[in-house]
């Protein structure tokens, strides 16, 4: 409520908008030095926005296949009894676990130690790590297999000399297609398919899978299972986990080795994060670097323009006004880079995206933390240069 | 309190042991003179007009201007008083490159608050009143010195201050452009503003009805001519 008469004692002011003008007129006197030194920050920023953006997209790959996949796949494997010695499952396994409230499907397998070879020819020694196992129909339908060429055993072929052969089997026997004849314990088997690979079960990959009537034909297989895949509603995993290992034997109920394979799946995934986090830790040193850059540029720009800031000060500017127009420019150029830095980052994880065929995911959150840290940045490294421009005395426009 | 230069035994001292730069300078300019400060290079002028528009503070005696009390005011004080009653011409015009005319004569009144609109209308019109108004869009190396000097002059006045400083404007320009610009602080000055020239000059010095000759720091002769009011 200042009368017209009182006050020659009007204030020094400087209004908002002016501040942002006063903040780029550095920018654009010296544009390349800007952009350079921008370019550090948004080198940091684009690397740890890669680096979070592609590990958020090989994550939502992982959790799409385990969505696929389904998390809710139990296997019953022996174990070790109390003395240490090794178990078998009974042939009824399969039966029981059936009869258990909320199990949907069961399935075995059971691995024989019988060799599997090209042709009666082949180095008996080199078995190529190829076990033959012997599945029912439902096994494929348990873990979520799936056929890549041929058929999978069906109640007719597994009576007779047909095997199916996991993915990676068939590579290392060179099949390539159903037809071929493999030698399987001294007897030719037909392949009849070829599966896909079975992230859930990867043994599957390096099986030769024959049928039970076959199997106990040519090789006296008892019926005992070295595994079962059983399936049930997502809420009863827990309770089917504990159940499992009672009803397979209930008089020695740890005999039996429960395990979920989806977790094995997740914890890979886990150990790719811890490495993320390394990667995110690299990227914040160049961030800081960076960040570096720009307190160095802004500290020569004060240098050079200790003129102008003596102008400004004769102008009427305070040391406030001064302070605020070089953090201004130091935030204005990390914001810069920022922005850059974001797009740079984005663009990477899509080409990353793209090439491994990730659905590109990129959270919000890691944006709005980029530019929250460049605006850190920024006044973090804009503050020292700041200050000294407003420590310059006004004086220094005059002295030539 | 009527002058707007107030100066009783003004000391400035720099360094130790101490330097002095002005070793006690009396003087008074009232409102409406125009008044030239020479003395030969290294007599203290520059520090003199440092502490005349309170760029810097006396470290002895009391310096008033526009009737307030350097020693007492803080920075902010300070600039708000540089901002609306002190107006700046530098030797080296010290005009931003790169920015047109207008724009440098509206910096004139960043700091006063004033919306850039009508800093720039201002600025139209303090150019109208030095005679560059056909130059408005031009950006400082598209003009002569005397006329960059001139947008200099524009800038200083644009806020309309009661005291004009201006610190060897001549010192770089040719005798002829030289001329125009102190006809200029003639003009302004019949309109009422107070001028204050410094300068090594004492042709130029000559040609003001006020001179006040500095030496090693102190006021050695305080000329005034007959029918001026002193």
């Amino acid at each position: 409520m200042s009368t017209a008469l009182a006050p020659p004692r009007a204030r020094s002011r400087l209004l908002g908008r002016d501040v942002l003008r006063l903040g780029t007129t550095g920018l654009r006197a010296r544009p390349t030095r800007a952009v350079l030194s921008a370019l550090g920050i948004a080198i940091g920023i684009a690397a740890m926005i890669a680096v979070v953006g592609i590990s958020a997209s090989s994550q939502a790959r992982l959790n799409d296949e385990l969505d696929r996949l389904g998390t809710n796949l139990l296997t019953a494997t022996p174990g070790k009894s109390l003395l240490g010695k090794a178990t078998t499952l009974p042939a009824d396994a399969v039966g029981k676990i059936g009869r258990i409230d909320g199990v949907q499907s069961v399935s075995s397998i059971a691995v024989l130690s019988v060799p599997v070879f090209r042709s009666p020819l082949s180095d008996p020694d080199a078995t190529g790590g190829i076990t033959t196992t012997v599945a029912d129909d439902a096994l494929l339908r348990v873990v979520s297999g799936s056929v890549r060429s041929g058929d999978w055993l069906n109640p007719a072929t597994s009576g007779f000399p047909a095997v199916v052969l996991g993915h990676a089997a068939a590579e290392r026997l060179g099949v390539v297609s159903p037809g071929t004849q493999i030698w399987l314990g001294s007897n030719y088997f037909t392949v009849v398919g070829i599966l896909d690979p079975v992230p859930l079960a990867p043994d599957l990959d390096r099986a030769a899978l024959i049928g039970g009537p076959v199997a106990k034909e040519l090789f006296g297989f008892d019926g005992s299972p070295t595994t079962v895949y059983e399936r049930s509603d997502d809420a009863a995993v827990d309770r089917v986990r504990s159940l499992l290992g009672p009803t397979i034997t209930p008089q020695s109920p740890s005999d039996v080795e429960v395990s979920r394979p989806s977790d094995a799946l997740a914890a890979r995934n886990a150990a790719n994060q811890a490495f993320t986090g390394l990667l995110v830790g690299l990227g914040s040193i160049a961030l800081l670097v960076g960040g570096i850059g720009v307190a160095n540029t802004m500290v020569i720009s004060v240098l050079e323009r200790r003129r102008e800031i003596g102008l400004r000060r004769a102008l009427g500017a305070t040391r406030w006004h001064v302070l605020v127009q070089f953090l201004g420019e130091a935030l204005l150029l990390s914001a810069l880079g920022g922005v850059f830095g974001c797009a740079l980052g984005t663009a990477v994880t899509g080409v990353m995206a793209l090439v491994n065929d990730w659905p590109f995911t990129l959270p919000a959150v890691t944006i709005a933390a980029a530019v929250a840290s460049t605006l850190v940045i920024g006044a973090v490294a804009g503050f020292y240069p700041a200050i000294r421009a407003a420590r310059t005395p006004p004086t220094a426009a005059l002295s030539s | 309190m009527n002058a707007i230069i107030s100066l009783e035994d003004v000391q400035r001292s720099y360094g130790e042991p101490p330097v002095l730069a002005c070793a006690g300078v009396t003087l008074t300019v009232e409102r409406g003179e125009l008044v030239a400060i020479v003395g030969p290079s290294g007599s203290g002028k520059s520090t003199l007009l440092n502490i005349i528009g309170t760029l810097d503070r006396p470290t002895g005696g009391v310096a008033r201007i526009d009737g307030l009390a350097v020693a007492d005011l803080d920075d902010r004080a300070l600039s708000a008083l540089r901002a609306h009653r002190i107006g700046f011409v530098f030797q080296q015009f010290h005009l931003a490159e790169g920015v047109t005319a207008v724009d440098n004569v509206a910096d004139g009144l960043l700091y006063t608050g004033v919306p850039r609109a009508e800093r720039r209308r201002r600025a139209v019109t303090a150019l109208g009143r030095v005679g560059l108004s056909h130059r408005l869009g031009h950006r400082p190396n598209q003009l002569s010195g005397g006329e960059r000097q001139r947008v200099a002059i524009a800038r200083a006045v644009v806020g309309d201050p009661p005291l004009l400083l201006a610190d060897e404007p001549t010192g770089n320009l040719d005798s002829a452009s030289g001329a125009a610009v102190v006809e200029l602080l003639h003009e302004l000055n019949r309109q009422g503003t107070t001028v204050v020239v410094i300068t090594h000059d004492v042709e130029l010095a000559e040609t003001l009805p006020r001179r006040i000759s500095i030496r090693d720091g102190r006021v050695v002769d305080d000329f005034a001519e007959p029918g001026v009011a002193a």
